[in-house]
């Protein structure tokens, strides 16, 4: 009668089915409500134990998943490796049997080489989530993403989506096209060319060199941040440049729907890739996916700190 | 399925070390007139006990007692003139067994639009057993804010307690055994109707 949620690691988009989304999603919901109440705490997860182990700098996807576990009653360890100190492999390898002896219920990995989640779960004996990896994958992101899609939309069904930035490095933009073709989206990316993906057929979106054309009638504008060492890697001429020609200001949203929502991942360039009239006007979303992470996150640890072995021990109307 | 190999199978009396199956056909314990009846006098009983509609709030427990909190609502608003304000909580988080058992698909938000905090809340359930919904429902509804006083109604009380604790405000008392299921129809598809089904 109780169908469970089989699946034990979020290592990647691809992969989950539509009903597994939108599981996730619905159960977000239930944790949205928990952050907004007086005491904003649930005894759930009483005694398990989460580990955030980051091999890369986060404040944000770290303190978010800590709060999560948190405010589920989980023990959270956060572990901080420096990625210079990182000798690839060995010394992972290393880290998951330390883990391992720590019986840990589910690990958060950041790592920054793509692939490192996968490799951790193959190793590791309980649930895995992928807090973003090198240019691989975000996959909390995404759900967080389409999580606020949704409230703002009603839907996320058969929306035009425009994603601007660099396409090619980035994990978040990989993970929403997964996710949004899911759901029967137009996905549009639009960078400069030398931010645009190799392969950029294999996500099912469409390309554009220019702004305003992808923005015509976008549903959703995700613009995301540009680091500044595509700037050292002289992939892009300037800043100015970049935000002249790709900044999301006034004159380039008015391509887009009336009513369309403004996200960005964080953090924000203000200037570069978003004007400040747009980060804090009406149609930005940004502080909602803030809210919208905790929630999704708390949803995911809810659904693989469970004992997947066991019944359920508790008969109907107790 | 193997019955055309073995026709034996098919005639009366083969399983006649079981049973008769008499006991376990559902059977109607609580028809909508006596359950219409049950609500009207839980309604009257909260409003003798908490003094009338002033801080009264009624708060439903997910799945079971939302429809039925809605009904006393609308019984005690025929009676005082006034509705008390009614929400619904989900103690999915809460059970003791949270940890271990496999996370409901149901899972549903609580709405409780209201402040709790220094009224008195009746939290109803359609059937009390083992208590320990109840207790997670407290508690649940602790962390809303802090009630003046809590109590408890339920529509069926079937016992086989498992913690101590007792309800305020009783529809019927039904002693059933442990195996036994209690399933109650309220404002669900057919008659509302409570059904005795009884186990090995």
């Amino acid at each position: 009668m109780t169908s469970a949620f089989s699946r034990r690691s979020l290592l990647d988009i691809q992969g989950l089915t539509k009903a597994e989304v939108e599981r996730i999603l619905d159960t977000s919901e239930v944790f949205l409500e928990v952050s907004r109440r007086p005491v904003r705490k649930v005894p759930t997860l009483r005694g398990k134990t989460v580990i955030n182990l980051f091999y890369e700098a986060s404040t944000r996807t770290r303190t978010s998943f800590e709060l999560a576990g948190k405010r589920l009653s989980a023990d959270v360890i956060n572990m901080n490796v420096p990625a210079s100190s990182v000798k690839k492999g060995e010394t992972l390898q290393d880290t998951c049997r330390t883990l391992e002896a720590m019986h840990p219920d589910v690990v958060v990995i950041r790592h920054n080489a793509s692939g490192a989640p996968n490799y951790v779960a193959s190793k590791i004996h309980c649930s895995v989530i992928n807090a973003g990896d090198g240019m691989h994958a975000h996959p909390t992101q995404a759900l967080l993403d389409a999580f606020t899609i949704r409230r703002e939309k009603g839907t996320i069904e058969n929306l035009v989506v425009t994603i601007v930035g660099d396409i090619a490095h980035s994990r978040v933009a990989r993970s929403n096209a997964h996710l949004l073709r899911l759901f029967g989206c137009e996905v549009r990316v639009v960078g400069p060319r030398t931010l645009l993906p190799a392969a950029v057929d294999s996500l099912g979106v469409r390309v554009f060199d220019r702004p305003e054309h992808a923005l015509e009638g976008a549903d959703v504008v995700m613009v995301l941040r540009i680091q500044s060492e595509r700037l050292e890697g002289a992939l892009l001429p300037s800043v100015r440049e970049y935000a002249r020609t790709f900044g999301i200001g006034p004159r380039t949203i008015e391509y887009a729907k009336p009513d369309a929502i403004v996200m960005h991942p964080g953090p924000m360039n203000r200037g570069v890739e978003i004007e400040s009239t747009i980060a804090d006007g009406e149609r930005s979303v940004v502080l909602e996916q803030v809210e919208a992470g905790v929630a999704v996150r708390m949803a995911l640890l809810y659904l693989f700190a469970g004992e997947a072995a066991e019944p359920p021990a508790v008969s109907e109307g107790g | 399925m193997a019955a055309s190999h073995s026709p034996r199978l098919e005639g009366p009396g083969l399983f006649k070390h079981t049973q008769p199956n008499v006991a376990r056909t559902p059977k109607v314990v609580l028809d909508a007139d006596a359950i219409e009846r049950s609500i009207r006098r839980i309604a009257v009983a909260i409003l003798e006990a908490t003094s009338g509609v002033e801080d009264l709030t009624l708060v439903g427990i997910r799945r079971g007692g939302d429809a039925l909190s809605v009904r006393i609502a609308n019984e005690i608003a025929q009676v005082e003139g006034k509705r008390p304000p009614v929400g619904t909580i989900d103690i999915s988080l809460y059970r003791d067994d949270a940890a271990t058992a496999l996370p409901n698909p149901k899972i549903g938000p609580s709405e409780i639009r209201f402040d709790v905090s220094g009224r008195q809340v009746v939290l109803v359930d359609d059937v009390l057993h083992t208590g320990r919904t109840v207790r997670a429902a407290i508690e649940c509804l602790q962390d809303h804010g802090r009630p003046a006083r809590v109590w408890l109604a339920v529509l069926c009380d079937r016992g086989g307690r498992e913690l101590p604790i007792a309800p305020d405000f009783v529809g019927r008392t039904i002693e059933v055994g442990p195996k036994a299921r209690l399933d109650v129809w309220i404002d669900a598809a057919g008659p509302d109707r409570v059904v005795l089904t009884e186990g090995q």
